[in-house]
């Protein structure tokens, strides 16, 4: 059985200008033990699913209108408040793109994390104390039982990361919900991050859902991806697979649109820009929501009409769209695989 | 690049920029100084992009505002076409600014949000009182036609566009006074991938078509290398190590270049495995090191 399944979620959020449809059918499955990367770019919807995933989407304005949330079999969208805070934590933890405002900056990190350790479970005050200093060793902070007595502004932003995921990791969850763990971090230090994240997830045997803008993140450390456009999935495939035949147009799109770091011709060549902006949520295409920005769709065929479903292109394979790359006139042979 | 007769069109000697680290209460004395740019030097060539890499800290953006002397350098020497620039006095800099521009980081923070797009991207023109009003009506139309900015919005306001549109506004008005050398001083970070690499290939023709030098100041290492002829890595204030972006990338000398190649994730599964490994030794060695 799955250890999360996402059922049709559609997450509304309900504002004077008009509805914005932030997630709008999204559906995904993940097993114990696996990580999946949820890619997209700002509004595309990723964060609001992790949200809604663990309950924390701010009611009013946003409501879950439809679909279900099974964590280990229950439906975490029928939980109580009450409910909901004993898997937060204890069987979901979660970790955000800024430890700084994640953070209470007036504790000390010992009492934040001891404050996480007996929320769930009854240990004496002692006890805990020891656990969080050996949690502290395990992220692999220097010193860890003088550093316990720390204000969080004491530490750096990779310091306060490896802080955040050592609360996350106190009650040994199932799984570990990172919304762009690194993206506020520099370059060595997100490398050193996520090697941390990779040792403890194998470690705890945890499972993982990795959001990021950052094509390269999701190509080290997912074993699936989640491309998300204007609140769908447009693409759903294994690593692998996604990287050596992405179908989607936008996923292509996305790909050319990465500087490389190696090759020939980097200076004079031109990245692939994709003309327009994303979809007003609040008024998106009829159909295809990347129809107006996708360089194959034309005027007299579907996109504009017909909405496209999330339909398995080859096994494991799934993508949203009139126009897949397998499909289209003069489409490139599968290339050979290398194991 | 070929070798030029001619002199750099920017020479940076020495340049040291030392902040003052202040105690006390009441009476303020000063500790200690944090060495924002310790003694850098390079030069770019007409026409030519300098990158300039580095993590947060690392003082490359310090050294473009340097170079603008919109900081007043501790010392060092800063000639522009020849021209010292640290010992001009006000009015030869303002002078001199028409051929110095900057594009900004944050598209929201660096427009007026009471200006219209309009006089944003005329302000410049005004400032240097550089034609009639009606001149500066049709230079305005033209700059913002150059950069892909609809002429039609000059009346509107910053607020009303996307955080591309607004790089585009500032791209415009950095081109208004036709500057020889422009500053970008992470002039994508800000923006999603797909604008990001609209805003990269619209640099990249305007350098083209106008023969724009650029000092490229950028945290990330694929920004860097797709814009730059040469690339310059910064580290605590210094400069490391500086070369042609191809060379540089291929056979980073220094280990601080190494470690920092290495960390970047890359959108190749399979790729990514090996630099995980190596990424890793390499951490170890230099912790020991």
């Amino acid at each position: 059985m799955a250890l999360l399944e996402v059922r049709n979620l559609a997450t509304h959020f309900f504002t004077r200008e008009g509805t914005v449809r932030a997630v709008d059918g999204v559906s995904f499955a993940l097993e114990p033990g696996k990580t999946l990367g949820i890619v997209g770019e700002s509004g595309s919807g990723k964060s609001v699913t992790a949200l809604s995933i663990m309950g924390l989407i701010p009611k009013p304005p946003a409501e879950i209108v439809s679909g279900d949330v099974l964590f280990e079999g229950r439906d975490l969208t029928k939980l109580s408040e009450k409910q909901l805070e004993d898997v937060r934590g204890r069987e979901i933890a979660m970790i955000f793109q800024d430890p700084m405002t994640s953070l209470n900056p007036t504790l000390t990190i010992g009492t934040q994390i001891t404050e996480t350790i007996r929320r769930h479970y009854d240990v004496p005050k002692q006890q805990a104390r020891k656990k969080a200093v050996e949690l502290l060793e395990e992220v692999q902070i220097p010193r860890a039982a003088d550093r316990l007595d720390d204000y969080p502004h004491r530490f750096s932003g990779g310091m306060r990361q490896r802080v955040m995921i050592a609360i996350a990791l106190s009650c040994d969850p199932k799984l570990l919900i990172a919304d762009e763990p690194t993206t506020a971090l520099d370059v060595t230090v997100q490398a050193a991050v996520l090697d941390l994240l990779d040792d403890l997830r194998q470690a705890h045997e945890m499972a993982m859902i990795l959001i990021t803008h950052d094509m390269g993140v999701v190509a080290e450390s997912a074993d699936d991806i989640v491309v998300m456009y204007g609140g769908q999935i447009v693409e759903h495939a294994s690593v692998n697979d996604l990287f050596d035949r992405p179908e989607h147009p936008y996923t292509e799109a996305l790909l050319g649109a990465l500087p490389q770091i190696e090759g020939e011709g980097i200076r004079t060549g031109r990245l692939t820009a994709i003309p327009g902006r994303p979809p007003d949520l609040k008024n998106p295409p009829p159909a295809c929501r990347f129809a107006p920005r996708c360089p194959y769709a034309n005027a007299n065929d579907s996109c504009a009409t017909v909405i496209p479903e999330l339909r398995e292109i080859r096994k494991d394979h799934w993508v949203r769209t009139a126009h897949p790359a397998c499909e289209r006139a003069g489409a490139r042979e599968p290339e050979k695989v290398q194991a | 690049m070929s070798a030029s007769p001619k002199p750099p069109l920017l020479e940076v000697s020495n340049l040291l920029k030392h902040f003052p680290v202040r105690s006390g209460i009441l009476i303020e004395r000063t500790v200690d100084h944090v060495k924002a740019v310790d003694d850098v030097s390079f030069e770019i060539a007409e026409g030519e992009t300098l990158g300039l890499v580095g993590e947060s800290g690392s003082g490359k953006s310090t050294t473009g505002y340097c170079v603008l002397q919109l900081l007043k350098p501790t010392s060092g020497s800063i000639r522009f076409q020849g021209e010292e620039l640290t010992t001009l006095g006000r009015e030869e800099l303002r002078r001199m600014r028409r051929e110095m521009q900057i594009v900004f980081q944050d598209p929201y923070a660096s427009l007026d949000p009471r200006m219209t797009v309009g006089d944003i991207v005329a302000e410049p023109l005004v400032v240097h009182s550089i034609g009639s009003r009606r001149d500066r009506t049709l230079r305005v139309r033209e700059l913002l036609d150059v950069v892909g900015f609809d002429p039609g919005f000059t009346n509107r306001y910053p607020h009303e566009f996307s955080g591309g549109q607004r790089q585009r506004i500032g791209i415009a008005r950095a081109l208004a006074l036709s500057p020889k050398l422009v500053v970008c001083d992470e002039p994508v970070s800000a923006l999603d991938v797909s604008i990001q690499a609209q805003i990269l290939n619209l640099l990249k023709d305007l350098q083209q078509d106008f023969g724009l030098t650029y000092l490229f100041i950028a945290h990330d290492l694929a920004v860097v290398r797709s814009m730059s002829d040469r690339i310059a890595v910064m580290n605590k204030g210094k400069l490391i190590e500086i070369g042609p972006a191809e060379e540089l990338y291929a056979a980073p000398r220094e280990d601080y270049t190494k470690a920092l190649l290495s960390a970047v994730p890359i959108p190749d599964p399979r790729a990514m495995k090996e630099r995980k490994a190596a990424r890793r030794k390499l951490r170890h060695a230099l912790a020991e090191g």
